[in-house]
């Protein structure tokens, strides 16, 4: 009994690793154990469902992949891609950390932002990148996601934006807080334009990016079972050392207390944009 | 070099540094205390209210740690919940309907970690406080007195000038929380310190704060009759900013553009 209760996760965040790489089985089909029904699932069958399980886990996606699913073929542009960070603070490892990190995604920083249509109405988008130092905010990300509020304000855009990150990149310091101000300020003015933002949390969305742009915007939503909050799970269950309840800070969990508007599946995601765009297109005339 | 960045945050997390309510007493008269977010409830590790600065009726919200075991254990070891920022916003936004300048003091070593304070929206509450202040049509100063934790301390700190106490720290995370995440050993809490550039001097240097208030007879009345004298003369010349709200926008949009590569 005191084996099973040691094996037993501590609590739901922790149960299965999340993103396991592919498994090859002795059929040839390489598939993706699902950490929530512990299913193997066949890789081309999740692709085929924007990586989503048939029992609705909804895995990580990278940037340039959720782009696809929302924008309209081929009307997405990029902006700001040669904005990236140097190592500022000359933190002890992190500009290997980040070569290896470029190297292995593809991508030069945490943030991918330009212009593109969804439902055919155009609007400035930004999407982070999960498999980026899980997204986190550093001087870049800062700088492009503040640029792109900015240029949408110019051009009387729209935002719409996918977080996901763990929060403020510690490896630059100070200068990564303050991007939670400088976003914040950005979006503020954006707002103050009459301007429409809307924000989807996507699992996790947590610290410096919870605690600014990502809860900031007119319409919040979120996607099934993501973990949003401000502090880490374990190191609440650490601070107080109390177990924490079911689904703590699942998009469910956050919804109930009120501080999102709608979970919206991925499924159904580029539809809901479209139509939120449409209803704020133009001024009410009756 | 390395121990020193680690000792400034042993002193700045000394037990017998003033902490805000001190402040308040010392630097202002008559101080009035207002109470709750209206919203939940009152959050006893930020204190606020409005009091007197030589003759001039100013805002005044500080983040309290305490001194005794009772008293710490009372303001939650100055680690506030999302009702302590609601209600620095209800302040801040009072004072600006009023016309009052703002002056906030800082000394957390971050915003509270608890189930409570997920529920009630912690990341919300210090979201709101960055957005809403970079607008405030009134002056803002705020100090950091001790401790200056990541978000929970920055959503007290988005002001025209935030100055440092000579000993204070202003980091994204503990020394500790960065040394157990990246090299997954709490006792590296010394190189991590050293790396974070947490110290008042580094602060300055990446133009994140403009002043360094210097320790001298800290706690004596010269002491506060400085900082006192530095206030009165800051905030007579923001008051004559022609564009105070722009100028805020632009502090805050330099910081980190030097950090990044265009190409």
């Amino acid at each position: 009994m005191a084996l099973i209760k040691f094996l037993k996760p501590k609590n739901q965040l922790e149960e299965g690793g999340r993103t396991s790489a592919p498994v090859q089985r002795d059929d040839g089909e390489p598939e993706k154990n699902c950490p929530n029904c512990h299913k193997d699932i066949p890789i081309s069958r999740l692709w085929a469902n924007d990586l989503v399980c048939p029992c609705g886990y909804h895995f990580r996606v990278k940037a340039r992949q959720r782009i696809q699913m929302i924008a309209d073929k081929d009307s997405f542009c990029e902006m700001y891609s040669g904005v990236k960070s140097e190592n500022p603070l000359n933190f002890p490892g992190y500009k290997n950390k980040i070569k290896t990190v470029r190297k292995a995604s593809g991508e030069e920083e945490a943030v991918i932002c330009g212009i593109a249509a969804i439902g055919r109405k155009k609007c400035c988008l930004f999407v982070m990148e999960p498999y980026f130092m899980m997204g986190s905010m550093g001087s870049a990300v800062g700088e492009k996601i503040t640029a792109l509020f900015e240029y949408a304000v110019k051009q009387r855009l729209p935002v719409i934006g996918f977080a996901v990150s763990g929060g403020a990149r510690m490896q630059e310091g100070l200068l990564s807080l303050m991007q939670m101000a400088k976003t914040s300020a950005a979006v503020k003015r954006h707002s103050d334009a009459g301007l429409l933002y809307i924000s989807v949390l996507t699992d996790p969305t947590t610290g410096g990016v919870s605690a600014s742009f990502a809860m900031e915007a007119d319409i919040i939503l979120a996607e099934p079972g993501a973990t949003v909050g401000f502090a880490g799970a374990r190191v609440i269950e650490q601070t107080t050392r109390k177990s924490l309840p079911k689904g703590f800070q699942k998009s469910e969990f956050v919804l109930e207390h009120g501080f999102v508007d709608s979970i919206v599946p991925r499924a159904g995601q580029k539809r809901y944009l479209a139509e939120m765009l449409k209803m704020h297109d133009g001024r009410a005339v009756l | 070099m390395k121990e020193a960045a680690y000792e400034r945050v042993k002193l700045a997390r000394d037990n017998h540094r003033p902490t805000g309510l001190d402040y308040i007493k010392n630097l202002f008269q008559g101080f009035m205390e207002l109470h709750g977010d209206r919203c939940y409830g009152d959050d006893a590790a930020i204190v606020g209210g409005i009091a007197n600065l030589c003759g001039n009726p100013v805002t005044v919200i500080a983040i309290e740690k305490g001194h005794t075991a009772k008293e710490r254990s009372y303001r939650n070891f100055g680690a506030p919940h999302p009702e302590g920022y609601r209600k620095a916003l209800r302040l801040m936004k009072q004072a600006e309907k009023f016309g009052r300048p703002i002056i906030c003091f800082i000394d957390t070593s971050g915003a509270y970690c608890g189930v409570g304070a997920e529920e009630r929206g912690q990341s919300q509450a210090i979201a709101e406080n960055l957005m809403e202040m970079s607008t405030l049509c009134v002056p803002v100063v705020s100090i950091l007195i001790g401790e200056g934790g990541s978000g929970g301390a920055l959503a007290l700190a988005v002001a025209d000038r935030v100055w440092m106490l000579q000993n204070a720290v202003y980091s994204v995370i503990s020394p500790e929380g960065c040394a157990s995440i990246l090299w997954k050993d709490a006792a590296k809490a010394e190189i991590a310190a050293s790396s974070l550039k947490l110290t008042a001097e580094d602060a300055r240097s990446l133009g994140v704060i403009e002043r360094i208030l210097s320790e001298k007879e800290m706690g004596k009345k010269e002491f506060y009759d400085r900082i006192r004298t530095l206030l009165v003369k800051e905030i007579k010349m923001l008051t004559k900013e022609f564009d105070l709200v722009g100028n805020r926008y632009e502090r805050f949009r330099r910081i980190g553009a030097s950090a990044v590569v265009k190409e």
